[in-house]
């Protein structure tokens, strides 16, 4: 029998490869490493013609108005044909950032409270929950979004915001119930299990050390958290803040079922708005124009590069964090 | 002086006094915001019962939609829809997503890996909207007409990064010396890596498939144009198809009282499934003993 060389996974890329690619390695072992090579490539390929795919739907939008001028124009009228995408990026906008002020406390807390302060049993309790609510479906927060949370806010809470806080431009305006508001809310509650998640791998990574350190020279709970917790895991909150925004951005039908579908600029939280994946969501199916349908595939285009640049900056920045962590401890 | 000791004493004490309040202060503070997420979990959940368990009945199950003022009718097509068009995706996407698993696990080093791996969580991230902007372009526009295999492939797509990336997590936890073992005794690499690595890890793997399933079972977005909507019962993949999803949509936006009760009775039937495929798997497939790294 033919003596094969035997690449060991601790080696280096070019040996390894090179070993491997020898032609006296067994034919079968060639063509396997080809075929997942091969696969592994078209994941690749995937995302990149995603991005050529998009922006070749988008070229008639590109041409007829520039992406400057398309992203600086207000007004967003599929009747009279003017296609100007500020009120949905201000929409998105808004309604992110809205969500990670309201969600990114909590889901810091939900991290503290499950790695650092609650009983094993209790925190593995909470940490399931907080998974569950990553599961269930955007489409079944819609709902409950419209049924449950919107009447709730109409009812009770903006109207009690608005007497109490009305002067104050961001919460004037009749309760509608549907708008900016109430889209922050139920993307808050969609992007607690990410950040959360997060955040926790990256307290996790935080060597053990540390923290009896921080409680032996006598820190309380509190301290022992902000001293050797929160202090040496900035980076790493940041990059689950991102990874949150990110998603965030996209996300699609509890958006959509909640904001109540109008693309324009007020200043009011409560009023209805529009998103960069609401209203292709709303519009895409029905629009029959071909600047239309460039136009959204233009708003996509840009959805796609604002996620890709969001998430790959949390990525790193999180795989640096926990891999430095690791390799400390 | 002794006073003077005496002061510093008790103004020591009341500094630690308020720090352990504050301590105590804060932990509360981290105990309701758990406590917050917790309850607004059990709202959801509590509503979509309580909404929709009273509708589910075997003509909810089992017949088609009836046109609007016409009580009665089900979801029967949005459930074989959902079905098929999940199995259609997981026959590409399953395979896929392991294989690439396959590739940054067992060869995965490198500048070419790491472009993979980072194309993967990517891809993971890219909003499914945008995936069905994608898939439209790609697949209904050039075979004119929307299809239950587009929408397929938009769930596939969204499948295959949640899939190689878990695939990949897994094998990573095979101990090495059992690749060793299996090539010191003569055993061709490619059949070390499908029936010592990956066998072993089997139970995992299915985890992650299963976990995928539940996730894209519930994807609306990227279906509304690629698989649309059908009223009636259709299980040809080339013509659009109900999902179950985007049919709990058009009936939870329509201001017809008939169908947001649908919608309640439609979403309490998703929820079952996707909860029922979560913990399932999360309880059934036991870690194997090559689960833990040496």
């Amino acid at each position: 029998m033919k003596s094969s060389p035997l690449p060991m996974n601790n080696q280096n890329t070019s040996v390894f490869e090179k070993i491997i690619l020898r032609k006296d390695v067994r034919f079968a072992d060639r063509v396997f490493f080809w075929i997942t090579r091969l696969i592994a490539l078209l994941l690749v390929g995937l995302l990149v013609s995603m991005g050529l795919f998009l922006l070749n739907a988008s070229s008639l939008a590109i041409r007829s108005s520039g992406i400057v001028s398309f992203v600086s124009t207000s007004v967003w009228d599929p009747v009279k044909e003017v296609y100007g995408a500020l009120p949905v990026v201000y929409g998105t906008l808004v309604s992110s950032v809205l969500s990670l002020i309201i969600a990114f406390p909590l889901s810091i807390g939900i991290a503290l409270f499950v790695n650092e302060l609650a009983p094993a049993a209790i925190g593995r309790i909470v940490g399931f929950l907080v998974e569950m609510l990553a599961a269930i479906p955007s489409v079944i927060y819609g709902l409950w979004g419209v049924f449950v949370l919107v009447p709730f806010l109409r009812e009770y809470l903006q109207p009690w915001l608005i007497s109490k806080l009305g002067f104050f431009p961001l919460f004037e305006g009749p309760a509608y119930g549907v708008g900016l508001f109430s889209a922050g809310l139920i993307l808050s509650l969609m992007i607690i299990p990410t950040i959360s998640s997060i955040s926790r791998e990256v307290f996790a990574a935080i060597p053990r050390g540390q923290r009896e350190a921080a409680l032996a020279l006598g820190a309380t709970r509190w301290e022992m958290m902000k001293l050797s917790v929160l202090e040496s895991s900035k980076a790493g909150m940041f990059g689950a803040m991102m990874l949150g925004l990110g998603r965030a951005l996209g996300e699609t039908m509890a958006v959509t079922m909640v904001i109540g579908n109008r693309a324009q600029i007020v200043a009011s939280l409560f009023a209805p708005a529009q998103t960069m994946s609401s209203v292709i969501a709303n519009e895409y199916a029905e629009a029959t124009s071909d600047l239309h349908l460039s136009s959204l595939a233009l708003v996509g285009l840009i959805l796609f590069v604002v996620t890709f640049v969001t998430s790959s900056l949390a990525r790193l920045l999180v795989w640096r964090v926990t891999r430095s962590q690791r390799k400390l401890k | 002086m002794s006073s003077l000791r005496g002061q510093i004493r008790d103004f020591t004490h009341l500094r630690y006094k308020r720090r352990k309040l504050l301590s105590l202060f804060i932990s509360f503070l981290l105990s309701l915001s758990a406590l917050a997420a917790a309850s607004c979990l059990i709202s959801v959940f509590g509503y979509v019962i309580w909404k929709g368990l009273p509708h589910v009945n075997l003509d909810f199950l089992l017949s088609l939609p009836k046109p609007v003022g016409e009580t009665g009718g089900g979801m029967f097509n949005a459930f074989l829809g959902t079905l098929l068009m999940v199995f259609l995706g997981s026959v590409v996407g399953i395979p896929w997503g392991i294989l690439t698993g396959v590739y940054l696990s067992e060869y995965g080093r490198g500048k070419f890996a790491f472009l993979v791996r980072f194309s993967a969580d990517m891809l993971a991230s890219v909003p499914s909207i945008v995936v069905g902007l994608f898939i439209y372009v790609l697949i209904v526009k050039p075979m004119r007409g929307f299809s239950a295999l587009a929408g397929a492939a938009s769930l596939a797509l969204i499948m295959i990064p949640i899939i190689a990336r878990n695939t990949e997590e897994l094998l990573k936890l095979v101990p090495n010396h059992l690749r060793e073992a299996g090539l010191a005794l003569g055993i061709p690499r490619w059949k070390v890596i499908l029936r010592i690595v990956l066998r072993g890890s089997l139970g995992g793997i299915t985890t992650g498939v299963m976990l995928a399933i539940a996730r894209v079972a519930g994807e609306t977005a990227p279906l509304l144009f690629t698989a649309l909507n059908n009223r009636f019962l259709n299980l040809n993949p080339t013509q659009p198809m109900a999902s179950l999803p985007v049919q709990i949509y058009t009936y939870a936006i329509a201001p017809f009282d008939e169908w947001n009760q649908q919608a309640w009775a439609g979403a309490f039937v998703l929820v079952i499934f996707v909860f029922v495929l979560n913990l399932g798997t999360r309880w059934l497939v036991k870690p194997t003993a090559l689960g833990t790294r040496d």
